[in-house]
């Protein structure tokens, strides 16, 4: 069969599985837009607002479903907008496929208009990217970026495709063949002796810790990683993209590590003779000064990225493969074991801290974020899947919301970008249609982006927005608070009336400002079938404790003072 | 004659080879990932093989500011290189090659510059009344030796390939990589 090259990007999205694709029309894509029309039916088009949205969508998309998200963009500007997705798609391992329109061939090289040397641009923010010259290569490149992307270690993969490579019509042949390239092979097991080599550290350790981050998820490890906590009674403290790996609830869970985790969860690291870190990188956000850092331990450290290991911690026991795999190879030889002593400990480093939560001061006025979303917790009874944007509330969601399931909290760590929540909202519930999505944002984070209200309203896509409002970028103001002498340059933010706003896009809103009003506020979302947001107005001076300054060490947090204490 | 006392890489280096998929960007590929990483590399050479579809880069890094090993994972991780070794601690050769523009008018000169030429494997390629390009290879401490005994004449241009090296004996760097298309295998020269 004779197809285009527009034509042939669309049979092989089908192929890969693809029903939805966030987007963005122009010059040189619209050969493939066009070609778009006949597959409406089968492949869902979302128009977004700005390409940077499309990413983030795509990407929630992914990390919601485990599936590659797909987003597609024009040359030039177009694709430039894509790259603070990619970058974080990057850092975060959420598998995503970029299709971008180039100038014709014979143009390229030329500073045609809305020319920009797209594959140079994103080659460090993404896993692998294309450059396609040959219509003829154009079905085996989308399949092999669409291999690239969802296996080993996840990420971004952009497919740049000119203009007239998308006119051009070729016999289409899906190439049916398996995927082998010569480099690239991601690890999949552990060898007998690494496997007897982390089993004797297991099974000897007195204070071990497990470590559980993003791999986990992305492995599907849930199980294996309970099974092996269980079966040798270690506690697991998890990281910001490792939480509901295992549920939050569970006996073993002490919580979560690093900057902003819990004080129990550093000192248990600072303190244990093992550590266990599964799908983890040892970011300088979760270790603090890495000289200091867990300085009795020994490190298993498994991860599917080779170059993670002994990056940033030496690790006594490195092994690349996928950690599923791996922890089934530990656990058909692991033996009991039981560390009831160790486990106290940690214990009583957690009830200093519940005396220290600030729900335990007796504040009603003003309403504090750690409030709203204990609250947001309690009425959606610890069930939905929420995303958030980066900042205070970021954390204080991570604090207040635990989560029961894998890939229920989405955010962006690793590259911390403001305006990833709105998108990403939207992303994450066209792969879940049936959960309910939650977009926690800050009042800054959420102008980034707020361009989406309109996608949102457009495909009356059923998410709730919560706007966590204090007029100032609230982070930034605590570090300016605690370590530059509260000289608040730029951050104290007027912010327009977010509800008037929501009105104007058609979005049914409402406003809180006394802490009774958060359980029918969301009641009220729930109401509402499609988009809505609730603008919270809350302290505009909180800050987020423990905090671990940066580069100081792990175990040197500034804590809040408890009730009656100065 | 000065020989070459050594067979491989000047001490405190370290040589890394990889092979690489001959297309379009590769090298960019690798020397963005050096760039953003900030791997200080010494000298880094390209070129092709035997294969028309295989390059081979060998890199050399100074070992006391960078593991080799994380040059190596994170050159793996790049997905058009298919191999990559590091060679310190196996026996290899390497050689580097120097193009030198000398001044030779004047009989002392001339002469000075011959001598000097005689007592290494250097081959003078152009001779003219002014200017002569004298060509010699061996190991990068050689070279630099040989360089180091031309500066008392008047050393007007200089060019060095940078080092390239291979494994010694059975130690054999090879890909049985064939390129796909479209579940074809094809030869397709794109440099």
């Amino acid at each position: 069969m004779q197809l285009t090259g527009g034509e042939i990007i669309m049979e092989c999205l089908l192929r890969e599985g693809v029903d939805v694709m966030f987007g963005y029309p122009g010059g040189a894509i619209l050969p493939t837009y066009d070609a778009m029309t006949k597959y409406l039916d089968r492949l869902h088009h979302v128009l977004v607002r700005h390409e940077q949205g499309a990413s983030h969508m795509a990407d929630g998309y992914a990390r919601a479903t485990g599936k590659v998200g797909v987003c597609i963009a024009t040359s030039g500007p177009g694709a430039t907008n894509l790259i603070t997705g990619l970058a974080t798609a990057m850092m975060d391992s959420s598998p995503i496929v970029a299709i971008t329109g180039q100038v014709p061939v014979a143009a390229i090289g030329s500073d045609a208009f809305q020319e920009t040397d797209v594959t140079g641009a994103t080659l460090p923010v993404t896993k692998h990217n294309y450059l396609v010259m040959d219509v003829e290569e154009l079905a085996y490149t989308i399949k092999e970026a669409f291999y690239i992307a969802r296996s080993g270690r996840p990420g971004p993969v952009l497919i740049d495709v000119p203009k007239d490579i998308q006119n051009a019509k070729t016999e289409f042949i899906y190439p049916e063949a398996e995927i082998h390239l010569p480099g690239y092979r991601p690890q999949s097991s552990a060898t007998e002796d690494e496997i007897q080599a982390a089993l004797e550290l297991i099974h000897t350790a007195e204070r071990p810790v497990i470590l559980a981050g993003h791999g986990v998820t992305i492995s599907g490890a849930s199980r294996e990683l309970q099974e092996l906590a269980e079966r040798c009674n270690i506690p697991i403290a998890q990281t910001l993209l490792g939480k509901g790996n295992v549920p939050e609830n569970h006996p073993l869970v002490i919580g979560w590590m690093g900057m902003h985790g819990d004080a129990c969860v550093n000192h248990a690291i600072q303190e244990a003779d093992l550590l266990i870190a599964l799908g983890m990188r040892f970011d300088d956000r979760v270790t603090g000064n890495i000289k200091t850092y867990s300085p009795n331990s020994k490190k298993i450290h498994v991860d599917i990225d080779p170059s993670e290991l002994n990056k940033n911690v030496p690790s006594d026991v490195p092994i690349a493969g996928d950690l599923k795999t791996v922890l089934r190879q530990w656990l058909s030889q692991l033996e009991q074991r039981s560390h009831a002593a160790w486990i106290n400990r940690i214990r009583d480093w957690q009830e200093d801290a519940d005396e220290r939560d600030i729900l335990k001061h007796d504040i009603s006025d003003p309403l504090l974020t750690p409030q709203v979303i204990n609250d947001l917790w309690k009425y959606t009874d610890g069930n939905a899947l929420t995303v958030s944007d980066v900042g205070q509330h970021q954390m204080l969601e991570a604090q207040y919301y635990p989560h029961q399931r894998p890939s229920m909290m989405l955010t962006s760590g690793g590259l911390g970008t403001m305006g990833y929540g709105l998108p990403a909202a939207i992303g994450a519930k066209f792969g879940q249609p049936d959960e309910e999505v939650w977009a926690i944002v800050g009042d800054g984070g959420f102008q980034m982006t707020l361009v989406e209200l309109a996608t949102a309203r457009q495909e009356n896509i059923n998410i709730n927005i919560a706007v966590i409002n204090n007029n100032f970028l609230g982070m930034v103001r605590q570090w300016q608070e605690l370590f530059y002498d509260k000289r608040y340059n730029a951050t104290p933010m007027f912010t327009p009336d977010f509800c008037k706003l929501a009105e104007a896009y058609g979005i049914p809103s409402m406003r809180v400002t006394k802490r009774e009003q958060v359980q029918e506020s969301v009641e009220f979302a729930r109401s509402i079938d499609g988009p809505v947001l609730i603008e919270y107005m809350v302290e505009k001076e909180e800050m987020v404790y423990p905090m671990v300054a940066a580069g100081a060490d792990l175990h040197d947090m500034k804590r809040r003072p408890k009730p009656g204490e100065k | 004659m000065a020989t070459d006392t050594h067979m491989q890489t000047k001490s405190g280096k370290i040589t890394i080879v990889a092979l690489v998929e001959n297309k379009p960007g590769v090298l960019n590929r690798v020397v963005s990932l050096f760039r953003r990483r900030a791997f200080n590399v010494d000298s880094l050479t390209v070129g092709r093989t035997h294969k028309p579809h295989v390059s081979r880069m060998t890199i050399v890094v100074d070992s006391e500011r960078m593991s080799p090993f994380k040059i190596k994972a994170n050159l793996e991780k790049l997905v058009n290189v298919i191999d990559v070794q590091v060679l310190n601690r196996a026996p290899h050769v390497s050689r580097d090659l120097v193009l030198i523009k000398v001044r030779t008018d004047g009989a002392e000169r001339s002469n000075g510059v011959t001598t000097v030429c005689e007592h290494y494997p250097a081959k003078i390629i152009d001779m003219g009344p002014e200017f002569a390009i004298i060509e010699m290879s061996g190991t990068e401490e050689f070279v630099e030796q040989f360089i180091d005994e031309l500066r008392e004449f008047d050393i007007v241009e200089l060019v060095r390939t940078g080092v390239v090296a291979m494994g010694r004996g059975t130690r054999i760097q090879d890909t049985e990589y064939q390129p796909i298309i479209n579940g074809n295998n094809v030869h397709k020269n794109v440099v």
